[in-house]
């Protein structure tokens, strides 16, 4: 334990998934643990998650929190070149986006949220994130 | 071992019956196999047993609608002889009933090919029942159907509809039940019906049971993607691991009559069923947590509890229902014109810069021959699946000189040959673009498109039939 404080994408203490209907995307992110949660609820706002999905083209996002479940649930319409009828993106139902979000937000983690066996520990990736 | 020992015991403190409900599909193309180690779980299991296969995307009815058009005997799902052929018999030998959506827009013909295949096995026939009436068409003009309000998905004004369905309820395929069929089939219902409806008919649960109404209707979310809340379509190495993916278990269900249930999946085989698994789960394609909304009640799980009771053994309960709304969803789809996708790849040194060269040469020859379409174009390895057709100067910076990068282009056109002169041009870069470009591979496919409109409930006209079983 440190007072260490890694810059790290979402995923280092989050999961979630992507579902769609029509135009919209819904996405899932769920804590590790109940800190976790209790970060992630501070940091991962709608304008947050605005800023990763713009340029795909979100016109809002809708966050929705589930405490009891350590969860959020995001709904973000536009973003899926139409719907996946429609859709000219080599992933048409975006299963992917769920990976746009935990791998784009950035977050500044305190040591003690990140589990001790994470691979984002390890030098490998750890060096991906160092600037 | 654990599991089937804890049912027993708790049917004999409560005596309260417990039904079972199994997962064999999650989409249409799902393992064939998976329904197997489901069979010879519910054998083991105490009470009413069902097995269903969930295989009904959206747009699959559409293409089965066009199919039965061609042919009275086709429109159903073309894999379904892989999935029931193999459990045929140990289901009639069981007593477990089939509830599926193997029927598409012909769950009359899937019926037929049913009773064959028993035939064929030297089994005794099947009585199946067909629920039908959501093909809206039988009774609706297309011109109500186009001049409805879209609420999600393509304009309708001036289409040209293909199919249009609408999504039927848990109520509705218990009725099926009801008429003590041993199988069966139905045509569009909400994926959750599938559970919600034996639900109904095993516990004659009322209209203004909405608590109970919600949690089985949760519950078959969480069950209807198959193997997506049992380990499946999860695993993440070194942050989610999930043992022996290879040979997932799919899910099963023990439900209470008190819309409780518990989500676990039979012994000896992969998988995982956690907390984190069900929680992606619940969520996935669900909007407002508060107001889920389906044809029999409008559930809310903001206030649900998930509890680990035994490895790989979830406990659901805390679901809340509420007044379903008062219109019921129809989807409808019109022809969506043609998709256009040709790829080459250009890797090595300099192989982004080739990559994009060849983008701009096709783009401009398609503009020259008049094309105003919107040509998307991608580049695997550098911008693809996350970035919406564009590269950023902020990722162009973070990529190297000399990677292994794939161009992809791609349009929607009305037009059958303005897609194929996309496919055509980058062909042709094969010895006419920048220099190593190879792999080309190309496809040009026709489009439905979709769109979701309200109707009142008084509108639909559902009826259940039982098959007539061949003679001979």
């Amino acid at each position: 334990m440190s007072d260490k404080i890694w810059r790290l994408p979402l995923h280092a203490i989050a999961h979630g998934r992507a579902g769609d209907k029509g135009n919209v995307s819904n996405i899932s992110v769920i804590a590790y643990d109940e800190a976790g949660y209790v970060f992630i609820a501070e940091s991962v706002t709608e304008t947050a998650v605005m800023g990763v999905f713009l340029h795909v083209g979100a016109t809002s996002v809708a966050r929705y929190l589930l405490p009891n479940l350590k969860a959020m649930n995001f709904v973000i319409p536009g973003v899926l070149d139409g719907g996946v009828n429609e859709s000219r993106n080599v992933d048409r139902h975006g299963k992917n986006l769920s990976y746009l979000l935990l791998s784009r937000l950035m977050l500044d983690i305190p040591d003690k949220l990140l589990a001790q066996d994470s691979p984002y520990r390890t030098p490998e990736i750890a060096a991906q994130y160092s600037r | 071992m654990k599991k089937t020992c804890f049912k027993r015991q708790e049917k004999r403190k409560s005596v309260s019956k417990i039904v079972h409900i199994g997962n064999g599909a999650g989409f249409s193309g799902d393992r064939f196999d998976a329904a197997q180690a489901l069979v010879q779980h519910l054998k083991s299991c105490d009470g009413p047993r069902y097995l269903m296969f969930e295989v009904l995307a959206e747009r699959t009815i559409a293409s089965a609608q066009r199919a039965k058009a061609a042919n009275p005997d086709a429109g159903f799902s073309p894999y379904l002889d892989h999935y029931v052929n193999d459990i045929l018999a140990d289901i009639q030998q069981a007593g477990i009933t089939l509830i599926s959506n193997l029927g598409a827009a012909n769950p009359e013909a899937a019926a037929r090919r049913i009773h064959e295949l028993a035939a064929e096995q030297g089994l005794k026939p099947f009585k199946i029942a067909v629920l039908t009436g959501d093909d809206v068409r039988e009774y609706l003009d297309d011109d109500a159907l186009l001049a409805a309000e879209t609420m999600e998905g393509t304009s309708l004004a001036g289409r040209t509809i293909c199919s249009a369905n609408v999504y039927l309820g848990g109520r509705h395929v218990a009725a099926a039940l009801a008429t003590g069929a041993d199988i069966v089939l139905v045509g569009r219902t909400t994926d959750s019906a599938l559970v919600l409806g034996p639900l109904i008919h095993e516990f004659g649960w009322a209209e203004d049971e909405l608590d109970k109404l919600a949690s089985g209707t949760i519950c078959g979310h969480l069950l209807e993607c198959g193997g997506q809340v049992s380990g499946t379509y999860f695993a993440d190495p070194g942050f989610k691991d999930v043992p022996d993916l290879a040979h997932a278990g799919f899910p099963v269900t023990e439900v209470t009559a008190d819309g409780s249930f518990v989500i676990t999946k039979p012994d000896a085989t992969g998988g995982l069923i956690s907390p984190a698994t069900v929680t992606e789960q619940l969520l996935y394609e669900m909007h407002d947590p508060s107001r889920y909304l389906v044809p029999d009640v409008t559930a809310d799980v903001t206030q649900m509890t998930i509890t680990q009771e035994a490895s790989n053994r979830i406990r659901v309960a805390g679901v809340k229902g509420s007044s379903p709304p008062e219109t019921l969803k129809i989807t409808v789809c019109v022809e969506g014109g043609w998709l256009a996708e040709a790829e080459m790849s250009y890797s090595g040194a300099n192989g982004l810069a080739r990559a994009e060269l060849a983008g701009d040469i096709v783009k401009t020859r398609m503009a020259e021959s008049g094309c105003n379409q919107e040509i998307r174009m991608d580049v695997f390895g550098a911008y693809s699946v996350l970035d919406g057709g564009i590269l950023t100067d902020e990722r162009r910076a973070s990529l190297r000189f000399d990677d292994d990068y794939r161009l992809r282009l791609s349009l929607v056109s009305e037009r059958r040959a303005t897609a194929q002169k996309l496919f055509d041009e980058l062909q042709s870069l094969y010895c006419s673009g920048p220099a190593a470009g190879g792999g080309f591979r190309g496809s040009v496919t026709e489009q439905m498109s979709s769109a979701s409109v309200l109707m009142p409930r008084d509108v639909i006209e559902p009826h259940v039939s039982i098959s007539d079983v061949p003679a001979g």
